[in-house]
């Protein structure tokens, strides 16, 4: 659509005419701001956590594990693209071993404006405790919890039926 | 021959006063848009809707992906 409407300005006689080609959901899955009637409703972006601990392939354990105990621990590079993710258990284990050999590569990843329903409909299914946010191009946005998610559902319902 | 633009280059033009177009429908737009956005739909897009933009400043276009 937005290729034709900009050969149609051009015929209208506009010179310099921009497609924005890869459209709103680009924009959206970046976890940008939106405007509209609809823009405000929570989604997995409003919830996850933006002050995630991450950690380098390079690195040993115990130097994540002096940062955190508890994890999880996202593997990113200096883009902050998600390369993989540390759990719980891999930081208390063998603290010699380097990110790279203890992580999950390619964990699943979710978009900011993906529905809370969704999403923990997801969570439960195949038991995970965390989601992943990843902006289209994989980079980092933040860590949503099974109970974050859960809690907000429950607000975002409670104001409806307040109304 | 319009320019196609990424995210990094549309939020550059933007910063220089660029015009932003969507031309989705108007229950799309409604619903959802870029902020600072109006709305010309695709089959609305003639010389008269589109007078309310300057021929002097660069205009972007969208829609909802890569349609």
């Amino acid at each position: 659509m937005s290729p034709r409407a900009a050969w149609r300005l051009e015929s209208l006689g506009f010179t310099s005419v921009f497609d924005y080609a890869p459209g709103k959901l680009d924009w959206v899955s970046a976890g940008l701001p939106m405007e509209g009637a609809t823009a405000g409703i929570a989604n997995l972006g409003t919830v996850a956590r933006r002050d995630v601990v991450t950690c380098r392939l390079e690195e040993q354990i115990s130097a994540v594990k002096a940062r955190t105990d508890s994890g999880p621990c996202v593997v990113v590079n200096d883009h902050r693209i998600v390369l993989g993710l540390l759990r719980s258990d891999a930081i208390k284990a063998d603290g010699s071993k380097t990110v790279e050999d203890a992580m999950i590569a390619g964990p699943v990843t979710f978009r900011p404006n993906v529905p809370l329903e969704e999403i923990e409909r997801y969570l439960t299914d195949h038991k995970i405790a965390h989601a992943l946010v990843t902006t289209s191009d994989g980079e980092l946005i933040g860590l949503a919890s099974a109970e974050d998610v859960h809690r907000q559902l429950s607000e975002s319902e409670a104001g409806q039926l307040a109304r | 021959m319009p320019t196609t633009i990424d995210r990094s280059r549309l939020q550059e033009l933007l910063q220089d006063q660029a015009q932003l177009v969507e031309v989705l429908p108007r229950r799309e737009y409604e619903a959802e848009h870029l902020p600072g956005a109006i709305n010309i739909p695709l089959r609305e897009l003639n010389s008269a809707t589109t007078s309310q933009l300057a021929k002097s400043r660069p205009v972007i276009v969208y829609c909802y992906d890569y349609q």
